[in-house]
């Protein structure tokens, strides 16, 4: 089944074209990793995937529902405000920098936006968060508040809280690029066991050997286009001359 | 004049000024948060307008605002002086001055909070409103409170500019029997009062903020 179909989007900021015409489609159980340098057009492709952006070319569609669509002239029409809540339901995001409500607690973190946006019965929602908490491994950390936490430790109440939603889709928005490489690594194995249980994620990421483990599929972007999207052992051992220099100088890093 | 009169009088003057105190805080404060939002809206006239609002009321003298809110409708309008009282009238100079500089410690504390808050609330489908108050606004209470504290001490001592359009609260008291007295003892008192009534703002301002400390 296919969660997530982008068509054609455009977007630019001022004279800056930063996606010319991309297209991308997720299946349910799909773990994508998009990678490439900075200003490649990423984080602006999931920005406009989860409508924190307004694309102005091109289609977004979850699951057969259209939030946008091309009008004749090709430019995007969104649908109606009540239309985008019902498919907002959808999906999820992880941000780079957590964006945790500091004066929640992390259960209320957790629990607030199910209780509050989504009208779910609250036992169950604090029964379902708890274990969120257990599969974090922060259990004892029910009643601590973002600011008592470690980087880690926040990123992955971050997770909890967009899991907590129970989308169909969770992206990942470079979700390692504020940690110090021991707090990644806890990170990167709550998206390994995500992926075990085959939850369907969108990963913009600078982690290559992670993305290279973890997807079924990877994405090279780059001046806003999509310059190869291919399975992680093709993508690395690519004949494209600019794909070979980008993962080569990851590999000199490494 | 015995000490007793005199405090019996200077007490009424303080219960004057105390209600000035609370009335102008009960207006100026919500009012202050509707006048940020005009001066942070989108509209072009209405930003502009409450712009212009806020740099006339911080720019001219309280004490001239005063004046004009008590004597206009009888120069503008040929009203009788008798027909508001003057409580009432230093409430509404004074709530229309206020709410302009607490307009400006709300803006302030509002743009603080980073943009992230708001997308983190707009994905997690908060509506507008819940995510105003349920995310932004106990956020901004918690770094406004500094700059509220500081306008609360100044409205203190600012309500004993009401005895320029003679509405007896205590300093105006305290005026009137130093004159009929030939000494400073109500000065004195009336010195006291003023700096314990800020003393005890302080201290339920620090302990409001003491409260919030919990998070960061």
């Amino acid at each position: 089944m296919r969660v997530l179909e982008m068509n054609r989007v455009r977007k630019s900021f001022g004279e800056l074209d930063v996606l010319k015409g991309i297209s991308l489609a997720v299946d349910q159980g799909e773990v994508v990793s998009v990678i490439g340098p900075s200003g490649s057009g990423k984080s602006t492709l999931l920005r406009c995937a989860t409508m924190l952006e307004t694309m102005e070319e091109g289609d977004l569609c979850y699951l057969g529902e259209y939030a946008a669509r091309c009008d004749k002239d090709g430019k995007s029409v969104y649908a109606p405000a009540k239309e985008l809540r019902r498919i907002q339901r959808h999906f999820g995001l992880v941000f780079q920098n957590f964006n945790l409500f500091p004066h929640f607690s992390v259960m209320k973190n957790i629990t607030d936006a199910p209780i509050r946006v989504q009208k779910r019965p609250r036992d169950e929602v604090f029964e379902e968060g708890r274990e969120l908490l257990r599969k974090m491994g922060l259990s004892d950390k029910e009643n601590a508040y973002p600011c008592e936490l470690s980087g880690g430790q926040q990123q992955r109440v971050s997770i909890a809280r967009a899991l907590a939603m129970k989308p169909e889709i969770l992206f990942f928005d470079e979700p390692t690029s504020a940690l110090d490489p021991e707090l990644t690594l806890e990170i990167l194995k709550v998206l390994r066991e995500l992926a075990e249980e085959h939850m369907t994620m969108v990963i913009v990421t600078h982690e290559m050997n992670f993305a290279r483990d973890v997807s079924g599929r990877m994405i090279f972007m780059e001046g806003g286009n999509i310059v190869e999207e291919t399975t992680p052992e093709k993508l690395f051992s690519s004949e494209n001359a600019r794909t070979r220099e980008f993962l080569g100088r990851y590999h000199d890093l490494g | 004049m015995k000490l007793q009169v005199m405090l019996s009088l200077l007490g009424q003057g303080m219960v004057t000024s105390v209600e000035l105190f609370t009335l102008t805080l009960l207006f100026s404060l919500p009012l202050g948060m509707f006048l940020s939002f005009a001066r942070m809206s989108r509209h072009v006239v209405v930003r502009n307008v409450s712009k212009f609002y806020i740099s006339i009321m911080r720019g001219t003298p309280l004490m001239l605002q005063l004046l004009v809110v008590y004597f206009g409708p009888y120069y503008l309008f040929g009203l009788s002086l008798s027909s508001y009282s003057k409580l009432m009238a230093s409430a509404i100079a004074f709530v229309l001055n206020y709410a302009a500089y607490f307009a400006e410690i709300y803006r302030a504390g509002i743009e603080s909070i980073p943009v992230g808050q708001y997308e983190a609330a707009r994905v997690l489908g908060y509506t507008k409103a819940q995510t105003f108050l349920k995310i932004i606004l106990p956020q901004v209470i918690k770094r406004v409170l500094p700059p509220v504290t500081n306008e609360m001490i100044t409205l203190v001592k600012d309500t004993s500019l009401a005895f320029s359009i003679g509405l007896v609260e205590m300093f105006t008291q305290a005026k009137a029997i130093a004159a009929s007295e030939k000494n400073m003892m109500a000065f004195a008192v009336a010195a006291v009062f003023y700096y314990l009534f800020n003393l005890l703002v302080a201290f339920l301002m620090e302990r409001a903020e003491k409260k919030l400390r919990y998070y960061q």
